[in-house]
């Protein structure tokens, strides 16, 4: 059989991707796998017999429920502040003109890609002064600052795309501006919203570090860091018991991440928030 | 939240301007006003403190007050071999995860999904992204079992034949590298997969009919094509691959001994393990400098934007 050059590249190009595919899926294959198996050890391996014993084991308050709905509080709190505040920042930025706006949207991108990660050091010394360490909602505010700038960035551009000629006849009816953002502008600009909702939310749930230094106490803690009590604090570490809360912690991210990405195509505007 | 949209009148004028000027403008910056306490606060706020406390000697406990020391703090740094080692290890760790490892790799996956068939493609995307949303600490893991000595790594090589070893104690820093790779390369991808797209099909295909090769291609036409998207992406990646925490955490907690400390993790323990805040918070300074030239390359890139 003779093949086109055409198709002999699309089998190569085809080739090439199966086996990065197969290179990145091991990881992944090893904690599914692992998740069902009652003997899983630290190789992807399919299992004797499936079984749910794994889930069950750790579908208990203390290991599963309670850093699952410390998560919820933390980063659900978190993004409904970032999103409120983006959404009423964005609106000024957005529809009126000012020599302030420059200034500060370089600032704000500025912002967006600095190293967070270095300044919690600092963020710590100064929760401590402030009594704020170990707080949920001290937690809740620093998690929100440091989401805005890449939120308020987002919301912005947005916002940009529906048309002004809408809210300028909201106004001669009478709207105020807070009325018209409300009422016109955020319902048009909905799947911006979500967008931003669903990434800022993403992004804190799998946020390990901040909670990491800001929080103390172990009924506190979210997902992101109590995962880490399978090794050491329980003795031996059950892998598929490891295995299993991965699975439940990264189901909702990825849940998230499908319907938005179904929602707006592929990549997620991500690419067009971004492109250079 | 979509039914309330009732289309006025077109061409309505807006509401003719209202008496004070000054209140007007006030009232319009209002808005902004829960953000700006937001990020003064706590994002600002820290940032002035690091800078303070960077020249002090501030510790974690026993200590009342702490005495300003000037430079003292960056001059330990500086002859301080672990800081040196941190040094060159974040460097080996951006250069190969970041520079080398998720930009080619991104790209290299971006360009193959132009020609491939669209199964393969959806297939392969999906588990490239999926390895990227999920959340650090999982991704740690997941990369933990599989370079352990008893891992599936190890498996494989017996599998083919091939002397395995114990790549968390022998190749630390490779080890969380690959793993940087593995969890990072989506971004790249679906950057260049984005400026592959915006590249005009009659450009390519005038060039493969003037019978240039693929590789000549790819250097003379889509490479200076997409050089704006791969000057975002270094940026992104290399600022993303310097603030990495969680994933080395998890992995190896910078050892074994410091081979695989980087300076995050470096700067954690100076403050918390060694109780040195002042010092550890220089050396978070340190970072936030470097971070903050990369962040105004990117601007540059960005400049026509905003």
């Amino acid at each position: 059989m003779v093949f086109s050059r055409r198709t002999l590249r699309r089998l190569a190009a085809d080739a090439g991707l199966l086996f990065a595919a197969a290179a990145f899926v091991l990881p992944l294959a090893w904690v599914v796998l692992s998740s069902l198996d009652a003997q899983a050890d630290l190789q992807v391996k399919v299992p004797g017999e499936l079984t749910l014993d794994n889930f069950d084991a750790v579908l208990e308050p203390e290991i599963t429920f309670t850093p699952l709905l410390n998560s919820l509080i933390l980063c659900g709190g978190a993004t409904a502040l970032t999103v409120a505040c983006a959404a009423l920042a964005a609106y000024p930025l957005s529809r009126f003109r000012s020599r302030f706006n420059r200034p500060f949207l370089l600032t704000i991108l500025f912002a967006t890609s600095l190293p967070i990660t270095a300044i919690m050091v600092p963020v710590y010394a100064l929760f401590v002064q402030v009594d704020l360490i170990d707080t949920m909602h001290g937690t809740i505010f620093f998690f929100a600052a440091s989401q805005l700038p890449f939120a308020i960035w987002l919301m912005k551009n947005f916002m940009d795309g529906v048309p002004k000629s809408l809210e300028e006849a909201a106004w001669t009816d009478g709207a105020s501006a807070f009325q018209s953002l409300l009422r016109i502008v955020l319902p048009l600009m909905g799947p911006g919203v979500a967008v931003v909702t669903v990434f800022s939310f993403v992004m804190m749930w799998g946020n390990f570090f901040v909670p990491f230094m800001l929080l103390v106490s172990p009924d506190q803690m979210p997902a992101s860091v109590s995962i880490n009590d399978f090794f050491g604090n329980r003795g031996t570490v059950v892998y598929g018991q490891l295995a299993a809360f991965s699975v439940i912690y990264s189901t909702p991210v990825i849940l998230l991440y499908v319907l938005i990405s179904r929602r707006l195509g592929g990549g997620f505007a991500l690419g067009g928030a971004i492109k250079g | 939240m979509t039914a309330e949209v009732a289309p006025g009148p077109a061409g309505a004028s807006p509401r003719s301007p209202g008496s004070g000027r000054r209140g007007r403008r006030l009232i319009r910056i209002l808005p902004l006003s829960p953000a700006l306490v937001l990020l003064l606060l706590f994002l600002a706020g820290p940032i002035g403190y690091c800078a303070y406390i960077a020249f002090t000697d501030l510790q974690l406990t026993g200590q009342a007050s702490s005495s300003f020391v000037g430079l003292d703090n960056f001059r330990k740094a500086f002859g301080d071999d672990d800081f040196r080692n941190a040094v060159w290890l974040t460097l080996v760790f951006t250069v190969v995860s970041s520079i080398i490892g998720q930009n080619t790799l991104g790209l290299a996956l971006a360009s193959l999904m132009q020609r491939a068939s669209k199964p393969v493609r959806t297939l392969t995307g999906g588990i490239v992204v999926t390895a990227w949303v999920l959340p650090e600490v999982v991704a740690g893991f997941l990369l933990y079992a599989f370079f352990r000595k008893e891992g599936t790594l190890n498996a494989i090589l017996d599998w083919l034949h091939l002397p395995g070893q114990n790549w968390l104690f022998t190749l630390p820093i490779l080890a969380v590298s690959f793993a940087n790779v593995w969890r990072g390369t989506a971004f790249s991808m679906l950057v260049y997969s984005a400026a592959l797209n915006e590249i005009p099909k009659e450009i390519t295909e005038a060039a493969e009919v003037d019978g240039a090769s693929g590789w000549r291609r790819m250097w003379h036409i889509t490479l200076p094509m997409i050089r704006r998207s791969i000057g975002t992406n270094l940026m992104l990646n290399t600022l993303q691959t310097l603030s990495v925490f969680g994933l080395i955490w998890v992995m190896t907690r910078g050892g074994p001994g410091n081979r695989s400390q980087t300076l995050p993790l470096f700067m954690y323990e100076q403050a918390f393990q060694k109780s040195m805040i002042g010092y550890g918070t220089a050396v978070a300074l340190l970072l936030l400098v470097v971070g903050s030239l990369f962040s105004l390359v990117y601007m540059r890139l960005l400049r026509t934007e905003v």
